[in-house]
């Protein structure tokens, strides 16, 4: 601890502490652009600049360590100048078509205008940059918008790990891209969307559904069914004013029902369905692996629960919800692709049997039922373009919105959200458990996986307090637990005082540590969950802006809360999950569900 | 002596490329802070960096092809385009500058129809500027293939160029 002055306050910093940080704490607010806490700390802009006695020039707080006895001043005639006039030059250089651009009401580019007061714009010249990439299916990138702060740069390089976007060239022809002549479609980006949470403009965004789900709603043919993700209800309030942490379950189906959909449904209803399938597939292998090295005969074997063909004994088993991971998979580690489950993701088996289950039960066409996912991701309206995500020729789900999307869609559809009432979701796929809504947290689908596959081993509830594994709860990058099978039922005898070691990741860069190990052959591990956004799908790339941690353990405490309310809080208990089964699928893995509700990979370029 | 097509003396030629640069890479340790110098050297072995090119350093280094092309964009020593047979070097020193090295830079933009850094359509030339090239007594000077070619004269470029096919 040490003193220093700001604008002639005496203040105390703390070692390692920049001018930024110091003024922070002490209230004093210095305008930032490209700095994001934690992330992208660059001194790109140079927005934050301000006097330093005895500093030759104007010094980036952002980056400039604090030191005892410095004299800094914020807002001298000299810094407000230089602010404005750098402000000028990137505005310059930038449309200035806020009326009707997407990032007006929150551009952080715009608000920063306002705080610095400038009122002109002197300097007009060439555009540097002018291609609209939409080749993604999941991310448009407008360069003209693009103010170079580099944020998506750090999200996409260090935070994830992937590299999809980096500078390319120089001064005025500098822009932020893939490299070459590459467009965002073709290059290793993993959809996961980061990139658009962290943007201070509308230069990356999510590839529009709006107007695809108007037309839907909007056609008489169409029977239109909408499902939400179990992380959307812990954000969706937030676009409209309520705190960070809001759980707004029934507001949301009752906004969704004033909208026009025919049906609203819940992903969370197939997360435990996932629960079931995944489940079983993680017994299945460990099964053949005890039949492989003869700890189990097949004669036993055929009197478990277990899928019809069992699965190849490989392990650790590693989930498949989050299709940013499948693709950052696919990519970078395709050795490895027979590690994932081969479920496909609850909103990918909600749409499977939307046009199946549900079509044949309502009497509808398949081909007249149009399945909207609302989701907090970008990466799933990636997903639903995979050839393999289709049933007889007939897309599982039609079109994706993000959380942001559908707040916007909430607006244009002029419903008072604060002051809707709490309704349910519909009815066959819309009860779910407590297991199904910690989906859309770090560590929630190992949990929810732990708490159904312990139980039918052992017949006992999984040993942890009010059934959290409080190990893997939590923010962290990498987080990891174990148990082991005691008393098992006699059936399962083969997996008695077996140690089960399971590791949680969220964040694509942890996932290549996992992956790493798994490529070493030292992987202690037979279960990973990897989720690709950091703190999983609460913070996903398509949920509301802005993302900081705090926001997410807020979001997070939300999720755990909403599990905890539930009557019943694991999958396999699920009375609707029961029906599903004995009406349609027969068993976990058997063959209906493995042809609706499994899928396969694709080995892609590491370039 | 048996007779080689040209195209298989291309093929082997280019195999024998991309094992020196294996090489070139493993002397280097595959360390991304070596990055700059591996690319020299891949400049030096192919002539230039295209795609191909850094996308197998990108594959050798574990690197991301936006931070490779990020780093071949960036440096203006760096290129894409295959090179000419011959290299037009035009020095913009101070002294060939104030005698008329931008008129004869402009010159020959003209004749060759290319910008600097660009090569013409049939391979012939390459053109580049230099800051210098220690000739300043012969200013304005200009070098094709390393060979200092003094005081020139903008309006007799072609009588230069037709000495390099």
């Amino acid at each position: 601890m040490f003193t220093m002055t700001i604008n002639q306050q005496q203040v105390t910093a703390r070692e390692g502490e920049t001018i930024l940080e110091v003024a922070k704490r002490n209230h004093i607010q210095i305008p930032t652009l490209c700095h994001l806490e934690g992330i992208h700390q660059i001194g790109a802009c140079r927005i934050c600049v301000v006097e330093v006695e005895g500093a030759k020039s104007l010094m980036a707080s952002c980056v400039t360590p604090a030191t005892s006895g410095m004299v800094v001043r914020t807002h001298t005639p000299k810094v407000r100048k230089a602010r404005k006039v750098l402000y000028e030059l990137m505005l310059s250089d930038h449309p200035t078509d806020c009326l009707h651009c997407a990032r007006s009401h929150d551009c952080e580019f715009r608000q920063l205008g306002e705080v610095l007061q400038v009122d002109v714009s002197r300097f007009a010249g060439q555009r540097s940059k002018n291609l609209v990439d939409t080749s993604s299916a999941a991310i448009v990138r407008d360069n003209n918008k693009c103010i170079l702060c580099r944020r998506c740069v750090s999200v996409c390089n260090e935070i994830q790990g992937v590299g999809a976007l980096n500078a390319q060239n120089r001064g005025f022809g500098t822009s932020i891209s893939p490299g070459g002549d590459l467009l965002l479609g073709s290059a290793v980006c993993a959809a996961c969307g980061q990139c658009t949470l962290v943007c201070p403009v509308n230069a990356l965004k999510e590839k529009d559904a709006t107007k695809m789900v108007w037309d839907a709603l909007a056609d008489p043919e169409l029977t239109v069914v909408v499902q939400t993700a179990p992380a959307v209800r812990a954000a969706l309030g937030e676009p409209f004013g309520m705190p960070p942490g809001s759980l707004v379950t029934g507001k949301m189906a009752a906004a969704l029902r004033r909208m026009g959909f025919d049906a609203v449904f819940d992903t969370n209803f197939t997360a435990d369905l996932t629960i079931l399938e995944e489940g079983y597939e993680l017994l299945g292998r460990l099964a053949a692996g005890a039949l492989a090295n003869g700890a189990v005969t097949r004669e036993q074997l055929d009197t478990l629960n277990l899928p019809g063909h069992l699965p190849q004994p490989v392990l650790p088993m590693i989930t498949s919800c989050s299709p940013g991971w499948i693709k950052y998979a696919e990519h970078f580690y395709s050795p490895y692709l027979d590690h994932l489950s081969s479920c496909k993701s609850p909103h990918m088996m909600l749409g499977a049997l939307t046009k199946t289950w549900y079509a044949q039960k309502q009497g509808i066409d398949p081909k007249r039922l149009f399945v909207v996912s609302v989701m907090p991701c970008t990466a799933k309206k990636y997903e639903v373009t995979r050839p393999e995500m289709t049933t007889d020729g007939i897309a599982n789900v039609d079109a994706v919105l993000t959380t942001r999307e559908l707040a916007q869609m909430i607006r244009e559809a002029g419903i008072d959200f604060t002051h809707l009432p709490d309704e349910l979701f519909d009815s066959p796929m819309g009860l779910s458990t407590g297991a199904a809504d910690i989906f859309g947290v770090t560590g929630g689908v190992m949990e929810a996986a732990l708490r159904t596959v312990y139980e039918v081993v052992t017949g006992r509830e999984l040993p942890f307090e009010q059934l959290h594994v409080q190990p893997i709860v939590g923010l962290e990058r990498i987080k990891t637990a174990s148990f082991q099978f005691a008393d098992v039922k006699p059936e399962w005898s083969f997996l008695e005082g077996v140690t089960a070691r399971i590791a949680v990741t969220s964040g694509l860069a942890g996932a290549a540590h996992l992956l790493d190990e798994i490529a070493a052959g030292q992987s202690p591990y037979v279960f990973i969950e990897v989720m690709g956004c950091p703190g999983g799908c609460i913070s996903g790339g398509g949920q509301p802006r802005p993302v900081n941690d705090d926001v997410r353990r807020k979001r997070l405490e939300a999720i755990y809360r909403e599990d905890e309310g539930k009557p019943i809080r694991k999958s396999h208990e699920n009375p609707d999950i029961l029906t599903l089964y004995s009406e349609f699928l027969g068993s976990p893995g058997g063959h209906v569900a493995h042809n609706l509700l499994h899928t396969h990979y694709t080995v892609r370029s590491r370039t | 002596m048996a007779q080689h097509c040209d195209c298989q003396t291309a093929v082997i030629d280019e195999q024998k490329a991309y094992q020196t640069l294996m090489q070139v890479i493993e002397d280097y340790d595959r360390k991304p802070s070596n990055l700059i110098q591996i690319l020299h050297m891949a400049q030096a072995i192919f002539g230039y960096l295209p795609e191909k090119v850094q996308r197998f350093i990108c594959e050798q280094m574990e690197l991301p092809f936006s931070e490779v092309s990020g780093v071949v964009s960036f440096y203006s020593y760096f290129t894409t385009q295959p090179k000419g047979r011959h290299t037009i070097q035009v020095c913009l020193g101070t002294a060939c500058y104030v005698r008329g090295g931008k008129k004869v830079l402009d010159a020959l933009k003209g004749l060759l129809e290319i910008d600097v850094g660009e090569t013409t359509p049939d391979r012939r030339f390459s053109l580049e500027v230099k800051r210098c090239i220690g000739a300043c007594g012969l200013a304005p000077a200009v070098a094709i293939n390393n060979v200092v070619h003094k005081r020139v004269n903008p309006n007799k470029l072609q009588d230069m160029l037709s000495q390099y096919e």
